[in-house]
């Protein structure tokens, strides 16, 4: 046992027609997927795809509908009466450049792994180095949110100071939250890669949701930005 | 090193009983948990109900043991005002919440979604335990606030701002009592977004072969359409409960205005809207009355077609007013805010879309109606709470076309009129389709028949009942009898105090019913008749052609696979009246998908 043998990962493929996974076994349906009465089985075309990748556009529904929610509560808030003008702390625009950056890290993680499937031996080094860059740029972007909050708290500002601070401190660290969902999407996908158990599916879930949090991040800065 | 790759492939049912019944992964198992919960919270909830009613009916009347319950709340086992304002928040909550939400749509729907579809499981079958626990663990701060000292929040299910934002001073139950309130519903948001994402995808991803969407019985629709409600609308009311309990605990001013004095106390809190509790709320509630409602649609569909033995007049036409439902009913929430002092041009703006709802309402309706009509119905306590639901639904929904106009709604909006209008269309219609599905499923639940006679005795005292309780509803609300009081001692109130005499008296005769119920659910669960064959009602759907009953991975070895639509009925020159979903039987009607 002292030969040590560099396999690829195995990342499955998503479901081929007529073929169902083991781990769901229940067929596929798929959106076209009719058979014809009388008894003659139409053949499938269109399998459905795995349910993490639908899946994870629920969830993005979800959490799109709820940043809408917090959104219109500023609106209607600031309709109310007038929001108190606040200075955004510096290190969010620092910030907004990691998440960007990140996922751009990404989607070469994505590219590398794509690439690695199939590609000759030598580029095997480490598909996982693009993800643990990611992660680390992540890790800094919490880190430096944690800074911005840690900033203001040692000018004596709080969630309840003024109107725009509790705001600003709602979005922000609800995006936060979010964001640790999406680190440790991406910590379970460096470690199904590590154990070659991959699934296409689940990689390309994880970078939508990624994606999506640097975009969502984008968003709630052009928010405040604009309206506090 | 054996060999483990014939285990991989189909996983086993767990072996311990902490996996098999309490943090099951098996959908059929989470149903059954959701159900339990329900009813739990369906006799809490009635429990607080007749405390209400007789209350209302004989107000200084004691009611033995009240004190037990709430020593401030019921000195001397009669209820002060604000007593009787918790009960009814309470009442409220926990059947909109945790009877009319967990049990068509989550209860049913997780048991029989899957098998319907003709799937193994759920996709994220931890994420549905963990639904159903999150939805535990939010009923458990529910209760926990009787016995805080204060006791929970008087505030209404709906939380009004100011009063839900301001704390102790806006009286017992205001500080606490809305914290425990709004992190219990923060929790349930959560449960029920687990449960939509499993609900979404099982019905567009783990269709067996052969299941084309319209393939789908008319349940299944229902929990599918139910559960995009449910994505969207929970997804709102979690961020206005977060934003509220902030207004508690940390000060915040999201709801609470500038200036605002209540019992000679200044509030500290600055400016804020004590309307975008309204909208964010309404956001949510309007969905959530549909959310209440389109499963319980699905299953009278189900039970009236097996009934009838002949499809619906169309199963498209059904299906889409069924969404139409649902999309519509985000546009129409300013509905509930008419007399909340939103503009007027608002208020006309969602008069409209209230009346075009209707619309998809009555086409149901009809569709249910111009299908019984000449059919030869088999009338057992199934298709008799089916029937029910139907009459509970026009009767109750009739009166929402009175209610869908500003000039009326100002009139009515405070009264009994409403109160009426809400409990027929969605509370009493909700729960006679969850009745309908109990006897229709339940022999594929457990195995075991319900008792008939017990059912029908059932249905015939909870429809003579509930039309006592609620139809003088609409008779107070027109005589200007408001809501929310629990006393009526101004001089055009006393003459209506025999009426909520008698309101009291159906109230507890109807709540009588559902003890009968719920001794014919648990006698036959253990005792009853088994079911004769796994087909007791000559079904057609996949879960007639599965076990009884179903294994853990609902079909056992062989994995169906779908020839017909769902609702084969009557085929001229079919081999029986109905042909199965899984029928390889050639023969199909002339309408039937090609």
């Amino acid at each position: 046992m002292a030969t040590t043998i560099h396999e690829p990962p195995k990342i499955e493929q998503d479901r081929l027609p007529n073929q169902s996974l083991p781990s769901q076994g229940s067929g596929n349906g798929g959106w076209r997927n009719v058979a014809p009465a009388g008894g003659d089985l139409r053949r499938v075309k269109h399998s459905s795809p795995p349910p993490a990748s639908t899946g994870i556009w629920v969830v993005l529904a979800a959490i799109t509908m709820s940043f809408a929610a917090f959104t219109s509560a500023l609106i209607v808030r600031q309709g109310t009466a007038p929001l108190v003008h606040i200075t955004l702390p510096p290190v969010l625009y620092l910030n907004t450049l990691l998440i960007i950056a990140s996922s751009v890290t990404l989607e070469l993680a994505r590219r590398r792994i794509a690439t690695f499937m199939g590609g000759p031996r030598d580029q095997a080094a480490s598909p996982a180095r693009w993800l643990y860059i990611t992660l680390f740029l992540g890790l800094l972007f919490v880190a430096g949110q944690t800074f911005a909050w840690m900033q203001l708290k040692s000018q004596g500002i709080g969630l309840a100071t003024n109107i725009s601070y509790s705001f600003f401190f709602v979005l922000t660290v609800a995006h936060a939250l979010h964001v640790f969902g999406g680190l440790s999407g991406l910590v379970r996908v460096i470690v199904k890669l590590n154990k070659s158990v991959l699934r296409r599916s689940t990689l390309d879930a994880t970078s939508r949701y990624w994606h999506f949090m640097g975009a969502l991040w984008v968003y709630l800065l052009l928010l405040l930005w604009m309206k506090l | 090193m054996h060999d483990m790759s014939a285990h991989a492939v189909q996983h086993g049912a767990p072996t311990s009983f902490i996996r098999n019944h309490v943090f099951s992964t098996d959908h059929k198992v989470i149903g059954k948990q959701y159900y339990a919960l329900a009813l739990v919270a369906a006799l809490v909830g009635m429990l607080l109900s007749w405390l209400m009613r007789l209350h209302l009916g004989f107000a200084t009347f004691p009611i033995p043991g009240l004190h037990l319950l709430s020593s401030t709340g019921a000195p001397g086992d009669v209820m002060t005002p604000e007593y009787y304002l918790q009960l009814m928040t309470m009442h409220g909550t926990i059947m909109v919440f945790f009877v009319l939400t967990t049990a068509p749509f989550a209860a049913f729907g997780n048991f029989f979604l899957p098998i319907q579809t003709g799937a193994e499981d759920m996709p994220f079958p931890h994420f549905n335990m963990m639904s159903f626990w999150v939805t535990f663990a939010a009923f458990v701060p529910l209760i926990a606030s009787f016995f805080t000292g204060t006791g929970p929040t008087l505030g209404g299910w709906t939380q009004y701002a100011p009063l839900s934002a301001i704390g102790d001073v806006g009286g017992p139950g205001q500080g606490l009592g809305v914290i425990l309130w709004a992190t219990s519903i923060c929790l349930f948001c959560i449960g029920q977004l687990l449960g939509a994402l499993n609900f979404i995808t099982t019905t567009l991803d783990m269709r067996c072969k052969g299941m084309s969407l319209m393939r789908l019985p008319l349940t299944a629709w229902g929990w599918f359409i139910t559960s995009v409600m449910g994505l969207t609308a929970f997804a709102v009311l979690m961020p206005a409960c977060i934003l509220l309990i902030l207004d508690h605990v940390a000060g915040t001013s999201f709801f609470v205005p500038a200036n605002l004095v209540i019992n000679d106390h200044v509030l500290p809190h600055t400016g804020g809207s004590t309307l975008l509790w309204q909208h964010l709320f309404w956001f949510f509630g309007h969905p959530e009355v549909y959310i209440a409602i389109v499963p319980g649609m699905g299953i009278v569909s189900h039970v009236l077609i097996t009934n009838m033995r002949k499809p619906m007049l169309s199963h498209r036409v059904l299906i889409y007013s069924m969404a139409a439902l649902a999309a519509l009913s985000y546009m129409v929430y300013g509905h509930h805010m008419f007399v909340s002092g939103m503009n007027p041009v608002s208020s006309l703006v969602f008069s409209f879309p209230t009346l075009v709802i209707t619309i998809p309402s009555t086409i149901i309706v009809l569709i249910w109606l111009g299908s019984l009509y000449g059919a030869k119905l088999r009338i057992n306590s199934a298709s008799l709470f089916a029937l029910g639901f139907i009459s509970m639904f026009i009767s109750g929904g009739v009166s929402g076309f009175f209610l869908a106009q500003p000039s009326i709604d100002i009139m009515l909006h405070a009264t009994y009129f409403v109160v009426g209008h809400f409990h027929l269309v969605m509370g009493v219609a909700a729960m006679f389709g969850i009745f309908a599905g109990t006897y229709f499923w339940f022999p594929k639940m457990t195995g075991r028949m319900m008792n008939e006679t017990l059912g029908k005795v059932h249905f015939v005292m909870s429809f003579i009942g509930a039309y006592c309780i609620f139809m003088p509803f609409h008779y107070l609300g027109i005589a200007g009898n408001v809501r929310r009081y629990q006393a009526f001692t101004d001089d055009y109130l006393i003459p209506l105090i025999p009426v909520h005499k008698f309101i009291t008296i159906a109230a507890l005769f109807t709540g009588l019913a559902q003890l009968i119920f719920l001794y014919n659910l648990i006698h036959s669960r253990f005792k009853g008749e088994l079911a004769p064959n796994d087909n007791p009602w000559e079904g057609t759907s996949l879960e007639w052609s599965t076990a009884t009953p179903p294994p853990h991975n609902n079909f056992g070895d062989k994995m169906p696979v779908v020839y017909h639509d769902p609702y084969q009925y009557s085929v001229e020159g079919a081999s029986s009246d109905y042909i199965m979903q899984t029928s390889t039987e050639k023969v199909s009607s002339p309408d039937e998908e090609k």
